[in-house]
């Protein structure tokens, strides 16, 4: 509680809600974040392997897809809950938020839930499916559960573009006034946000996913589905790393005319430079920029799209309205550097198969593809801490300041306490039971029970309950 | 009947939907913590894993629905609730939090210690939440919520209204579970776990009543205007409450398992209703009424649209696991009697 003190002194005359609410939420979405991407990504790739099973008689795909729906739902069903957690959080950490815009951005989370609940009966229904629908209408069930997770994020990203990019509104006298909820949902913005998260999530689950297998082939295991278990997701995360880049690139051409300050954050630019270099590296440390290399025009190359537009330096924004600039930079750098080695990676990778070599036979490959998947996982949150602390000081961009969504409550700290040691327990039970589920599918106990799934095949049902009860 | 009121009743349809399906899931924890050591309990315990199998999930998909239509089409007093009943909520949120964790985690638990472990969270958790969230209830409808200040941290939850409400949430849950698992161990020939089930569910249906209609004293001084509600306008809804809870009873007594399914469902499904009622046109009693602290109206229409929409798309597939889930009950019974017949 001490420490909890000297930041709120350093924090100044913020409301005693905001840092706690701040941390919290940054928690749980970061948390979320990860599992969200596997409900939107994974049932893609459970399609394919699934599809490859009925169509072309491949057992082993079959087999993969069938581990893959249970794991899907292991982590879909933790993935409910921290959403849950969420939805919750909106209200108990930024009422100033969800009072006055509540009906504004609304109508997306709606459609969410919608795609969420569609997502979730399909999941039942592929997992009760197998052995109980025709083969290849059982395949469809995963059509919806693919279409929804889109749909859904889709929704989520409308509401955080809004917040970038406010829409569907009016302020008058303070008062929110001429309200359009269906702008939220159908703003501009949302297109190329939506694009880089999803394709982004293509990337983590793909090279988490092929990340297992390359660990397992590692240790000796190179069947015929450890290596279909590497390349499915592989092909996924491949496709998603060399298409990111661009979509980033465009989704970063707006920020200029948007957001000058985010891009200024992003670029580290101090003052206004015509053209701007690419700065490599670099912290702020006493308002100087130091450790870092410039690339002349580079910048404005990359982020205005010209030889000669500059970008502007954080000099002509008012300090009160400015970003955190180190957290922002460095973030921004991260996610940009991590996918810049994977798409690099993936295409070494290709074009080496392509001239007839195999290299996921290669040690040093698979030890990288092992390395690959928390890597994604790093971009992605840098990516998510890059584009929610460069919006700060604003939680609706130019409209609302974070400090007035918060509430006044010192007791959150508590909160964040007991969050932090919860999504902790959390981990550390999934890791567990992640673990168990491939060590018992290795020992031979194919079909265990999923939290969606019908009860196992009798013989089995026998066995298993013996074994609990001794 | 207004746009807002449209819209406030599709929030309360999933209120309903939660207090039913939920509640049937939440309770199954009362008789997992309550079913014995691991020996003893492993054949109950089994049966709640197999009958909430196929609802525990999507149980989530109901509470998120019902927030997101209270912030969206009611906002303002969407942000009072949760500004004052800040403990109540994380106190349910917790409760949730470790309940559908914890039950994905015991399927899977490497050892039975794990396994033990995990199953006593989930139970114990299973208890929490709706006890909490009855008292959420309970503060609402007794007029402690304030739309323009925090009201009090403590009091707004901790007084005769929203205990009793927190009760008869536990009550009601662990009545619906009981009911549904009684009928579920019948149905999978499973006679001396039937008969415990038949017992204990007789028990807590009692009580459960008995606290519903002896509520209804301290609720006629401490939340006047509920209590009006509830003697008035809701009383034909209770009137029938105690009637299908009476006839559930018998059922249970007379072993008719399957028509005590349907009356314990009206049962809970009128008490619900009947604070609904009640409390109607208050969106937060004696604070802000459902026509004043509604959205603007293009947002409440874009609400309808999604409300239609789930009914066309969630609602067959979501009858269809129903009945996937039956068949794979089906599939099961002849092993699980066999395991009896062993014992």
């Amino acid at each position: 509680m001490v420490l909890a003190e000297a930041v709120q002194t350093l924090a100044g005359n913020d409301p005693a809600g905001l840092l706690p609410a701040r941390e919290q939420m940054a928690l749980s979405l970061g948390w979320h974040i990860v599992l969200a991407a596997f409900g939107v990504a994974f049932p893609a790739m459970i399609l394919v392997a699934h599809w490859r099973g009925v169509y072309r008689n491949d057992d082993v795909a079959l087999g993969l897809a069938k581990r893959w729906g249970k794991v899907a739902a292991v982590l879909f069903a933790i993935g409910a809950v921290s959403g849950t957690v969420l939805s919750f959080e909106m209200g108990l950490l930024w009422p100033g938020l969800m009072g006055p815009f509540g009906d504004v951005l609304g109508l997306p989370f709606a459609f969410e839930g919608l795609a969420f609940f569609t997502e979730a009966i399909f999941l039942g229904l592929y997992l009760y499916g197998w052995g109980r629908i025709p083969a290849k209408q059982h395949l469809l069930m995963l059509v919806p559960i693919t279409g929804a997770g889109i749909f859904g994020t889709y929704c989520v990203i409308a509401v955080n573009a809004w917040m970038n990019m406010p829409v569907g509104f009016r302020m008058e006298n303070g008062n929110v006034v001429d309200i359009k909820p269906w702008a939220v949902l159908l703003n501009k913005g949302s297109v190329l946000q939506f694009a880089h998260m999803w394709v982004a999530a293509y990337m983590v689950v793909g090279f988490v996913v092929a990340g297992v297998y390359a660990a397992g082939m590692l240790k000796g295991r190179r069947d015929r589905h450890h290596r279909l278990g590497l390349t499915i997701p592989l092909v996924f995360a491949s496709v998603a790393a060399v298409l990111q880049p661009f979509v980033g690139h465009l989704l970063g051409l707006r920020i200029a005319d948007r957001q000058p300050a985010k891009l200024a954050a992003f670029e580290l630019a101090l003052e206004t430079e015509s053209p701007s270099p690419l700065r490599l590296g670099g912290v702020l440390i006493d308002g100087e920029p130091r450790f870092y290399i410039d690339i002349p025009r580079i910048g404005s190359i990359i982020a205005r799209n010209s030889l000669t537009k500059p970008v502007e330096g954080l000099n002509t924004i008012p300090p009160e309205d400015r970003p955190p600039v180190n957290i922002t930079h460095l973030a921004f750098q991260g996610m940009v550097g991590i996918g810049t080695l994977l798409m690099v990676a993936v295409l070494i990778y290709w074009l080496w198969r392509w001239r007839g070599h195999d290299l996921s036979q290669n040690t040093w490959v698979l030890r990288f593809a092992v390395i690959a998947g928390p890597l994604a996982v790093v971009a992605l949150e840098a990516g998510w801490v890059a584009t929610e602390v460069g919006r700060q000081p604003w939680v609706v961009y130019n409209v609302l300041r974070t400090r007035d969504a918060a509430g006044d409550n010192p007791d959150l700290w508590v909160l964040l306490v007991a969050t932090a040691i919860l999504y902790t327990g959390l981990t550390v039970g999934a890791v567990i039971v992640l673990r168990s589920m491939a060590s018992r599918w290795r020992a031979g106990e194919e079909d265990l029970p999923s939290p969606y799934g019908p009860e196992p095949e009798p013989l089995r049902a026998d066995a298993s309950d013996s074994r609990r009860s001794s | 009947m207004t746009l807002a009121d449209a819209v406030a009743a599709a929030l309360f349809v999933g209120v309903i939907a939660y207090a039913l399906f939920g509640g049937a899931d939440f309770g199954s924890g009362f008789f997992d913590l309550t079913a014995g050591g691991a020996r003893k309990g492993a054949q109950l315990r089994t049966l709640v894993d197999h009958s909430i199998g196929p609802v525990w999930e999507a149980n989530h998909v109901w509470l998120i629905y019902i927030l997101v239509m209270w912030w969206t089409g009611f906002p303002e007093s969407f942000a009072a609730a949760m500004n004052t009943l800040i403990i109540p909520m994380l106190l349910a949120l917790l409760g949730i939090v470790l309940r559908g964790a914890a039950f994905a985690f015991r399927k899977y638990a490497p050892t039975m210690g794990q396994a033990r472990l995990y199953g006593t969270i989930f139970a114990g958790s299973s208890l929490i939440t709706p006890f909490f969230l009855g008292a959420v209830a309970g503060a609402i409808a007794s007029g402690r919520v304030p739309i323009d200040r925090r009201g009090d941290l403590w009091s707004s939850w901790l007084n005769p209204t929203s205990v009793l409400g927190g009760v008869i949430a536990v009550g009601t849950c662990a009545f619906l579970a009981g009911v549904f698992l009684t009928a579920d161990a019948d149905r999978s020939d499973l006679p001396k776990l039937a008969e415990t089930l038949r017992l204990r569910t007789t028990l807590v249906g009692v009580v459960t009543g008995g606290v519903v209609f002896a509520a209804l004293v301290p609720i006629h001084r401490d939340a006047t205007t509920l209590a009006h509600g509830l003697e008035h306008r809701a009383a034909p809804l209770i009137v029938v409450s105690g009637l299908a809870g009476a006839a559930t009873l018998g059922c249970l007594i007379t072993r008719r398992y399957r028509a005590g399914r349907v009356t314990a469902v009206v049962a809970v499904g009128s008490v619900i209703t009947g604070w609904g009622v009640a409390q109607y046109p208050w969106l937060l009693v004696d604070q802000v009424r459902i026509e004043d602290g509604a959205g603007v109206d293009a947002t409440l229409v874009g609400l309808l649209v999604v409300v239609g929409l789930a009914a066309v798309i969630v609602v067959p597939p979501l009858a269809y696991l129903f009945y996937l889930a039956q068949q794979a009950d089906t599939e099961t019974e002849t092993v699980t009697a066999r395991s009896e017949s062993r014992q």
